[in-house]
């Protein structure tokens, strides 16, 4: 008799519910105000301190991550974030007033932040903490409803999400959706003002394809092939260590930003490789896959994925350091492969783990046809001290962010806009570009019932017309002339 | 033979966007030599071949050579002068200010051309609707492709031939044709859409842009209301009617993205505000509009018979208080004002685009933010008051793409204001540097030293490292420094 719970099954009649019930909650106008809006940020900050430990152990269990890349790459940026948010939201709340010429004389106008209504967040599994909850603060920040749909690859994460947002926000304008493609799908169907998409390319289609439906404005955070470009002539120490932080340091290689792979010249190609090898053995021992400053690869699939990039024919002989995998705990071990060939499947799609190829090319300029040849990344590094080389780079290459020097650092500048250009995004956020993509910038004019320019009205007459050429082209001359004939 | 011809163009089509790629790669339009150049040359056009343009316009639109000028070509040159004097200051980069821990870091935004873009423009404002995303889009350092609507046939021809004789022709090109060519075109690749049209096609071409994760700008319509207070001064009502006036029936006869569509006005002042807009369509537009050409035409039958079936509901019909008479032949439609036509008529659910004026009469004034809110949000709003408090309930309480008070229409010369919609009236925007922003995309190039790293940046982890780390991406740079120095210690941290 003591039956069971019926398993609530989240459809496109639970969706529809969802957003019509947020919908409502926005339209009453309770998520305007500034007061909300700090309430909801505080709260944010409370759940993230609060909690710290249960987030550590999620991300463990769902990434292996090590602690220390937990707090500092995913809580330590989010913390930053809603305090970045709190500090700055007045002024970003205030209207901007802009100047009015003679066209529109005499006037004043402002340009008025207005939330969008409310937000749609879907989130990636390999930050995802961070990816959930950077856009969200966006969205409250901006006066928006927001619903929250994290990745069903990182489970233990998810659900920590759902029961810490249930706790700390406010039920009726910010709720989490949890679930895998089924529960994708039935958000999808409804009408959102926004849509803030973290992922893929291919799911990325299908989020703007939905939103298409209804209009709705979409950020695509994507991905792409990260080139980095390592010239001569430079501490080659400093630059293996960054690029081994950028990489193997990032939750060991699954990071949108690190670098893909490598160009350098032939010449300077074995250099770079010994210091990488030194650089790595001292960050990870003799036994990287024992160690425990590395994350695992999140799932057998990806894990599967990721061996046959290796295991490729033409691939297989070129690994020169590495290559040790153990398919029961899920890891690979730091990965370096030399010259391979540039039909390879590694050399094909974004790579998303911890193998780094290394091209080779006879100049270093050469460098530029290779990552122009592709799609335009998300992320582009250089490590040279040439100036010249450095202007060409930052004239010749498109990508979302350019970084020199180093690696994925422009992700935690929040007066930097992140986001992608061509297959790697649509869009952009962190600090107030998060404010301004939740927002809509409303144009106010005001006017005086003073000062009207008879020349607008009919009837008309060549008169007028002289004279309104006149006023256009601002010469006194020419609107005296105008005036008297 | 027809189809031959078909795979003829889209080849030639191809083989034209691949060299106006490559000759984008060759990195010519990114000089502001070049951009200045083409702008300069666009304003001659426009100077030079004004007579042409205007002709066209009153071919194709009936449009008077001064409504031509002022809403058309005046506009354009505005707009030209204003990007030519601003440019280089659009171009520069921007410093973005650095966390000090930051110490040898630099960091700037650039903005950088999207690459190939492809222009749609509608047939209201052909030279405006054409000419100000192409602005934008020269001025940003990219090649285009616009793509003018057949509607309005001579203007089109005009854009055609202008461009080609005036224009880069290798980086600006011209593709004129109806929706055949226009699907055609849309599945090509494109680095950015920017199209002004209806909802129904802007849902298509968001669908188009998907195949590429092209990022769209879509200008839109909707219902823009006029929300009329009971002005008390006679000098302010005169004002408020003419304007009123000019924003509905003298911009072409309401066939415009923000023209007034409808009014709200309180019922007890419904009669004068009617009354004295009677008087007004009288002085400004004369016995004969047509003939006068201060009113525009209807731009086909097709548009012509759907704003005369929304005046054929009976119930339309009855609620007509002036004009209401439609010359087929001519392509011409009265202006016509109606009062408290039934709101679950087409003429009050869809967006008229012509010369009729709906009155819907309200109790208080403030019911008209309810009545727009139940409504998709249109691109504009216009409120005549001078009541600070309705002013601000206004901005607060509605969503619109704009707002502009005691006025109409006039919202579209202001060089500082983005010009765009939201909701269902659009996304995205442009004029004056917003047109530069919207074909741009902001790069961010970061510099770094070798000279400064933080040792404590790398594995293997400890907790000493972490409270290091800690400090400094909480920009404590004193803090960093005594705790390098062993002078201060952070308190709740647990091991690793």
């Amino acid at each position: 008799m003591a039956g069971e719970e019926p398993k609530n099954v989240f459809d496109a009649e639970a969706a529809s519910s969802l957003a019509r019930e947020l919908r409502g909650t926005f339209l009453s106008g309770k998520t305007r105000s500034y007061e909300w809006r700090v309430s909801q940020l505080k709260a944010l900050l409370k759940l993230v301190d609060d909690n710290e430990q249960e987030i550590v152990d999620a991300l463990r269990s769902d990434l292996s991550k090590p602690p220390m890349e937990s707090v500092v790459c995913e809580i330590g940026l989010l913390k930053n974030s809603c305090k970045v948010s709190l500090r700055e939201l007045k002024h970003w709340m205030k209207p901007e007033k802009v100047k009015t010429s003679i066209t529109t004389f005499p006037s004043s106008a402002e340009i008025v932040p207005e939330p969008l209504g409310v937000a749609l967040v879907i989130s990636a599994w390999n930050y995802p903490i961070l990816l959930s909850l950077d856009p969200v603060v966006g969205a409250i920040a901006a006066g928006n409803a927001v619903v929250l749909k994290p990745s069903e690859i990182s489970p233990a994460t998810s659900s920590l999400l759902a029961k810490l947002l249930g706790k700390y926000m406010d039920n009726s304008c910010v709720r989490v959706v949890e679930g895998a493609a089924d529960e994708t799908t039935a958000l999808l169907q409804q009408k959102w003002d926004k849509i803030f998409y973290t992922g893929n390319a291919r799911i990325g289609r299908t989020v703007m394809t939905a939103a298409a439906k209804h209009l709705t404005p979409v950020v695509l955070e994507l991905g792409g092939k990260s080139p980095a470009v390592v010239d001569s002539n430079i501490n080659i120490k400093v630059a293996s260590r960054r690029i081994i932080a950028g990489k193997w340091g990032c939750n060991n290689g699954q990071a949108c930003i690190s670098p893909d792979y490598i160009i350098t010249t032939k010449d300077y190609a074995p250099k770079l490789v010994d210091a990488l090898k030194t650089e790595l053995e001292t960050f990870y021992g003799k036994n990287p896959l024992e160690s425990k400053d590395l994350s695992r690869i999140v799932n057998s699939n990806h894990f599967g994925r990721l061996t046959k990039l290796l295991d490729e024919d033409k691939v297989s002989g070129k690994i020169v350091y590495g290559g040790e995998r153990d398919e029961s705990k899920l890891m690979i071990a730091p990965t370096i492969l030399l010259d391979v060939p540039r039909n390879s499947l590694i050399m094909n799609e974004e790579i998303f783990g911890p193998l780094l190829p290394i091209i080779t090319v006879d100049k270093l300029e050469e460098s530029f046809d290779v990552i122009n040849s592709g799609t335009k990344p998300l992320a582009a590094y250089l490590f040279t001290n040439n100036k010249k080389l450095k202007e060409q780079f930052a004239k010749g290459i498109s990508a979302g962010g350019l970084v020199v020097n180093d690696t994925t650092l422009h992700l935690a500048v929040h007066t930097l806009p992140f986001g992608g250009v061509g297959e790697s995004g649509i869009g952009a956020y962190h600090g107030k570009f998060s404010f301004d993509a939740f927002t809509h910038k409303k144009a106010v004019l005001y006017r005086s019932f003073h000062g009207d320019a008879a020349v607008r009205y009919p009837p008309y007459s060549y008169m007028k017309l002289r004279l309104m050429k006149a006023l256009i082209g601002g010469s006194i001359n020419g609107i005296i002339r105008a005036l008297f004939g | 033979m027809q189809i031959h011809n078909a795979m003829e163009t889209l080849r030639d089509l191809e083989r034209d966007l691949k060299n106006m790629r490559e000759y984008y790669e060759s990195g010519i339009t990114k000089e502001a030599s070049w951009r200045e150049s083409q702008l300069k040359r666009l304003r001659s056009f426009l100077l030079e071949k004004e007579e042409e343009i205007l002709n066209a316009l009153l071919q194709d639109l009936g449009k008077h050579h001064l409504e031509a000028f002022r809403d058309e070509v005046g506009t354009l040159i505005k707009s030209l002068n204003f990007a030519l004097n601003n440019l280089k200051q659009w171009m520069s980069g921007k410093k973005a200010k650095l966390p000090k821990i930051a110490l040898l870091t630099s960091a700037e935004i650039v903005a950088e051309p999207l690459g190939l873009v492809l222009i749609i423009s509608s047939w209201n404002f052909p030279f405006g609707l054409s000419l100000e995303p192409l602005i934008g889009a020269i001025a940003a350092g990219n090649t285009a492709v616009l793509k003018p609507s057949e509607l309005s046939p001579t203007c089109s021809a005009v854009l055609a031939s202008g461009l080609y004789n005036y224009l880069d022709k290798k980086a600006i090109k011209v593709i004129q044709g109806g929706p055949a060519e226009a699907e055609q075109l849309l599945h090509q690749r494109w680095d950015k859409i920017f199209f002004t049209g209806s909802t129904r096609v802007g849902r298509i071409v968001m669908s188009s842009a998907v195949r590429y994760l092209t990022p769209v700008t879509l200008e839109l319509g909707g219902k823009c209301p006029a929300v009329v207070d009971s002005l008390s001064s006679s000098f302010d009502r005169e004002v408020a009617v003419k304007r009123i006036i000019v924003g509905k029936f003298g911009t072409c006869a309401g066939q415009a993205c923000i023209s007034i569509d409808y009014i709200l006005v309180e019922k007890r002042f419904a009669p004068v505000l009617v009354e004295l807009m009677k008087v007004w369509i009288k002085k400004m537009f004369g016995e004969n509009p047509r003939e006068l050409k201060t009113v525009a035409r209807i731009v086909n039958k097709q548009h012509l018979f759907r704003l005369k079936n929304l005046v054929a509901d009976p119930r339309v019909q009855e609620s007509v208080v002036y004009g209401g008479s439609i010359d087929e032949d001519n392509l011409f439609i009265e202006p016509t004002i109606m009062v408290d036509p039934p709101l679950d008529s087409a003429i009050m659910s869809e967006e008229i685009f012509g010369p009729l004026l709906p009155v819907i009469t309200l109790e208080k004034i403030e019911d008209s933010i309810k009545f727009i809110n139940s409504r998709p949000k249109p691109l504009a709003l216009y409120v005549f008051t001078k009541n600070q408090s309705l002013q601000r309930r206004m901005i607060s309480e509605t969503s619109s793409g704009s707002v502009t008070f005691n006025d109409a229409i006039v919202q579209y010369a202001a060089d500082t204001l983005p010009f765009g919609g939201v909701g269902e009236s659009g996304f995205g925007n442009y004029h004056g540097k917003f047109s530069f922003d919207t074909f741009s995309h902001e790069k961010t190039v970061v510099n770094r030293s070798f000279l400064t790293d933080f040792w404590f940046r790398f594995p293997p982890w400890n907790t000493h490292k972490y409270h290091l780390l800690e400090v400094a991406y909480n920009y404590d740079y004193l803090g960093l420094l005594l705790l390098v120095l062993g002078l201060k210690r952070s308190c709740k941290r647990k091991s690793f």
